[in-house]
């Protein structure tokens, strides 16, 4: 009779493995036919044994959540790791026990309740189990000051939460507690378990402790289970399962499309709100704190996601880069821009009434073609230099966008405006094709990433000046000659976290100047705040976010602000009297 | 101890202290630079009237010779400190520290920096210069006007409101000048070179003044320079040094490109970096524009937040030459009142 307390556990569970196998069920079947393929023919390679592996060290260990706040790792390794560890040895436990494990499943979850016997490895057994609970227990002393007071864990804000949340939240402070002293009240009671239930157990006899408390905290414990299975598919914890979904499916291959798909829906639910991305985002200097990339993610999940939070954002992709899950933060959020624009979408009709130009007369193929873009035709000092060094190292080239050419795509595909991106890149495609150079070359990093990702040109190489230059330079086809000028060097946010290059610009800089370290470089840089990803920032928050950086940048007060992109380099421009130029500048000026 | 302590010697320091002379008060006057007169020394000639700058400029420097003012230049306030009694303690470069019962501030303004606005290609292409830079090579002149490459032009642009009104370069103010500025220049262009097209790139003309609206009538009518409204996009080089701008009608509501010989931005104002100073040193409160904020917008504009230090001239917004020595002349009174109710 007084073993029905298992129901609210068992009901549970049941409930969460029905809504799981429905939910997931029907993610998968939605997969494209070709993702699924993909499934099919990586399961039995090795694949599957990385995704174990990372599954293991992301899922449980949070290692790369205690690479960035150790104590936010340890807080979340404290209840993934113990408590699988707690299901792992409670099942060997109860096979030690009844010799088998084919046992109903609140065996091993209750054993304490069940089992007062002494058998061979009981006394190792309890004490492991004991230990195990202390190591949990540690954990959820952490989550109820965080809770309380954020700061200790020097995270400036955590998450919000909302109703249903709550109720998973709550259920979760309180089953280990409740699991402490249910069992506890058992080894008062009947003289088992280890050196912290027994210990507790002590207390319990000396005030006194009754079959029916007994029975009753067995019966909280088991409730609180029951709850937070209920709530698991509803609240943001649903992460801890999908997340090793995900990782299956992205070492899989599977990759996310500009479409929402249900891949997409998979990285969403992969969310665990650690608040990661809330701290790393810029947005705050300016008092921005309703738009970052863990809230988007909710509320896509809620379908209640505003117009205003979705643009209002840099995508400098500073939180993708910090996000222990690996979320892709930056498609996903461009994905709902898609979603939100469809109708918007010019046809630019007049791609197709231009005149047709007189095909150019080339005595060679050139060497390389050049596009400039727009930003760099606005940047009229960093276009002069490029020609100027191509002229000096004597590469024979074709200014594809001199006169008149149509926008990369890039700005439009950071609007969501997928459709009207397609006919812009099939125009420029074309010419980059029909021009048969075996590189591109670029000034604008915001350009170079949508050729990279977004064109498709089969064997042509796209390159950015800065690691053209530096071929060029270790060519010795130009020479470049070192001053003593001090240089920070900033790294746009579309070159670097955008397409990995890091390197190319410093060994140039390295080459023509005194190259310093900045405090927040590489994959950590700030975003300059001239984004073209945020349609909705004002120009007066923009200055607070570029005051910031500056402030970052201009540390070790140097001679000279260097950069790579021409809008990092107009937006800094404005702020500060310091020298702000573009590698192409500092390399022209080099070769004087 | 001093009367009054006047930091700027342009037109606006020149004036004050001539005022307050015939008020009967004690004035010294520190200015940064060589020579007195500020910008005016870099001007050729005045809106509305054409008339020369070096004529207004020799007014204030027979005035000051006449009546002997005390003037230091070459000379750097670098801080000046409030005391208890009310007086003020100036700190120069010339380690002097001089005592004044008051301050007046006539530190003028700056003209914005149009490398600011690469896209312009100021600094990078040889043809591109400031409205600035054009009257100091009319006052230079001597026989034919030519282009920084030496041609005779063909065709010129002025181009409003760079630096102004421009939130992306940090300034949203009307520097209201730059209007008739260009109206005066673009007229004195057509008479140099009469064969010139000349444009006008516009947002909106501000011709607020006596005279500025019968003036850019008259360019219109009787010079015929073309005002476009719109702003310019780009410049681009030509290889013989041409340039071609890209500038949207937006009257026409098209987009069009026009090749120049010479185009010339009209660069804005801006607060001098000194009221930055100020600012640190004896908490003088600036407005949002960088100007200094006046106490009263409407029957106090000579006075700031701090008591016994007063303003003349376009330290607190973009002025007019007449109205910066109207400015000049009401500070005296100002000043005045303030030394007698602390006597």
């Amino acid at each position: 009779m007084e073993t029905y307390f298992i129901l609210p556990f068992t009901l549970g569970m049941i409930f969460l493995f029905i809504v799981l196998f429905i939910k997931y069920g029907l993610w998968i079947t939605k997969l494209s036919h070709i993702d699924k393929l993909r499934i099919v023919q990586s399961f039995f390679t090795r694949r599957t044994w990385d995704a174990i592996k990372e599954s293991f060290m992301e899922g449980l260990v949070h290692r790369n959540m205690y690479k960035r706040n150790p104590l936010l790792g340890y807080m979340h390794m404290c209840f993934a790791m113990g408590w699988f560890l707690l299901i792992v040895f409670g099942h060997v436990e109860s096979y030690m026990y009844y010799g088998t494990l084919a046992k109903a499943p609140w065996y091993p979850i209750f054993f304490q309740y069940y089992v007062h016997d002494w058998f061979p490895g009981e006394r190792f057994m309890a004490n492991l189990m004991d230990f195990l609970l202390l190591y949990i227990l540690s954990g959820v002393l952490l989550a109820y000051f965080k809770r309380i007071n954020s700061k200790i864990f020097g995270i400036k804000k955590t998450t919000k939460l909302k109703p249903l949340d709550r109720v998973a939240l709550i259920s979760l402070w309180f089953i280990f507690p409740l699991r402490l002293l249910a069992e506890s009240a058992t080894a008062a009671l009947y003289g088992n378990g280890g050196f912290l239930t027994n210990t507790v157990g002590h207390f319990f006899t000396w005030i006194g402790v009754t079959p029916t408390m007994e029975s009753a905290l067995w019966w909280a414990y088991s409730l609180s289970l029951g709850f937070f299975f209920v709530g698991l598919p509803f609240s943001r914890y649903m992460h801890i399962l999908t997340e090793i979904l995900f990782i299956f499916l992205r070492h899989y291959g599977i990759k996310l499309k500009k479409q929402f798909n249900s891949y997409s829906r998979i990285q969403v639910y992969s969310c665990s709100r650690c608040g990661v991305c809330i701290d790393v985002c810029q947005m705050h200097v300016a008092n921005i704190s309703n738009n970052q990339s863990v809230y988007i993610l909710k509320n896509i999940r809620d379908q209640n996601l505003t117009d205003r939070k979705l643009y209002n954002c840099l995508l400098c992709g500073r939180c993708e880069q910090a996000c222990p899950v690996r979320i892709n933060l930056n498609d996903l959020r461009i994905s709902q821009r898609i979603r939100a624009t469809k109708e918007y979408n010019s046809d630019y009709a007049f791609l197709q009434t231009l005149p047709v130009e007189p095909p150019q007369v080339v005595d060679k193929t050139p060497e390389v073609i050049y596009f400039a873009g727009c930003m760099t035709h606005i940047t009229p000092g960093i276009k002069k230099s490029v020609l100027k060094v191509l002229d000096k190292a004597g590469v024979s080239y074709q200014f594809m966008d001199k006169e008149k050419g149509a926008c990369c795509g890039r700005p439009l595909m950071l609007a969501g405006q997928y459709e009207a991106a397609q006919k812009l890149i099939a125009y420029n495609r074309e010419k980059i094709l029909d021009s048969k150079a075996p590189i591109l070359l670029v000034s604008c990093p915001i350009c170079y990433k949508v050729f990279r990702d977004d064109y498709e040109l089969g064997q042509i190489t796209i390159k950015h000046h800065s690691e053209y230059f530096l071929e060029l330079a270790k060519q010795g086809k130009i020479s470049l000659n070192k001053s003593d000028k001090s240089i920070v060097y900033h790294d746009p946010c579309e070159l670097g976290r955008g397409c990995g290059v890091y390197e190319p610009p410093r060994d140039l800089l390295r080459m023509t100047g005194n190259l310093q370290t900045s405090q927040q470089e590489k994959v950590n840089s700030l975003c300059c705040s001239g984004s073209l990803g945020d349609m909705s920032l004002s120009m007066a928050d923009r200055n607070v976010i570029k005051g910031e950086t500056l402030k970052v940048l201009l540390k070790s007060n140097p001679d000279v602000l260097a950069t790579a992109c021409p809008l990092c380099k107009k937006t800094f421009v404005k702020g500060v009297d310091v020298q702000v130029k573009d590698i192409a500048e500092i390399v022209a000026e080099a070769m004087e | 101890m001093i009367d009054v302590l006047i930091i700027g010697g342009g037109i606006a320091g020149i004036e004050t202290a001539c005022s307050l002379q015939d008020l009967g008060y004690e004035t010294i006057i520190v200015e940064k630079e060589k020579t007195i007169g500020g910008h005016l020394n870099d001007w050729d000639t005045l809106f509305p009237t054409h008339r020369s700058a070096s004529e207004v400029l020799a007014h204030y420097t027979d005035e000051t010779r006449r009546r002997a003012l005390t003037i230091y230049l070459n000379t750097n306030v670098i801080s000046v400190k409030k005391q208890d009694d009310g007086s003020f303690e100036v700190h120069t470069s010339r380690d002097v520290v001089f005592r004044s019962k008051t301050v007046v501030l006539a530190s003028g303004y700056r003209l914005f920096n149009a490398e600011k606005k690469e896209e312009y290609g100021y600094g990078i292409y040889d043809n591109v210069i400031t409205s600035a830079d054009l009257e100091k090579k009319l006052k230079q002149l001597n026989g034919e006007f030519k282009t920084p490459t030496d041609k005779v032009p063909e065709k010129i642009a002025f181009i409003h409101c760079v630096g102004s009104r421009d939130e992306k370069s940090g300034n949203h103010y009307c520097s209201k000048l730059c209007c008739v500025t260009a109206v005066k220049q673009a007229i004195h262009m057509k008479q140099l070179c009469p064969n010139a097209n000349v444009f006008c790139c516009y947002m909106d003309l501000r011709m607020y003044g006596p005279g500025f609206e019968e003036m850019y009538r008259e360019a219109q009518e009787k010079y015929h320079v073309q005002f476009i409204r719109g702003r310019l996009s780009e410049v681009g080089e030509n290889a013989n040094g041409t340039l071609q701008l890209k500038v949207e009608d937006t009257l026409a509501a098209r987009p069009c490109k026009i090749q120049v010989d010479l185009l010339v931005l009209m660069v804005g104002m801006e607060a001098d970096k000194s009221t930055e100073l100020f600012q640190q040193s004896c908490g003088l409160q600036c407005a949002p524009n960088r100007f200094v904020k006046p106490k009263d917008h409407h029957i106090g504009s000579n006075l700031t937040n701090i008591d016994g230090f007063f303003t003349a001239g376009a330290c607190i917004g973009p002025m007019s030459v007449f109205d910066t020595v109207n400015h000049a002349k009401a500070v005296a009174f100002s000043v005045r009142d303030y030394l007698n109710a602390t006597k």
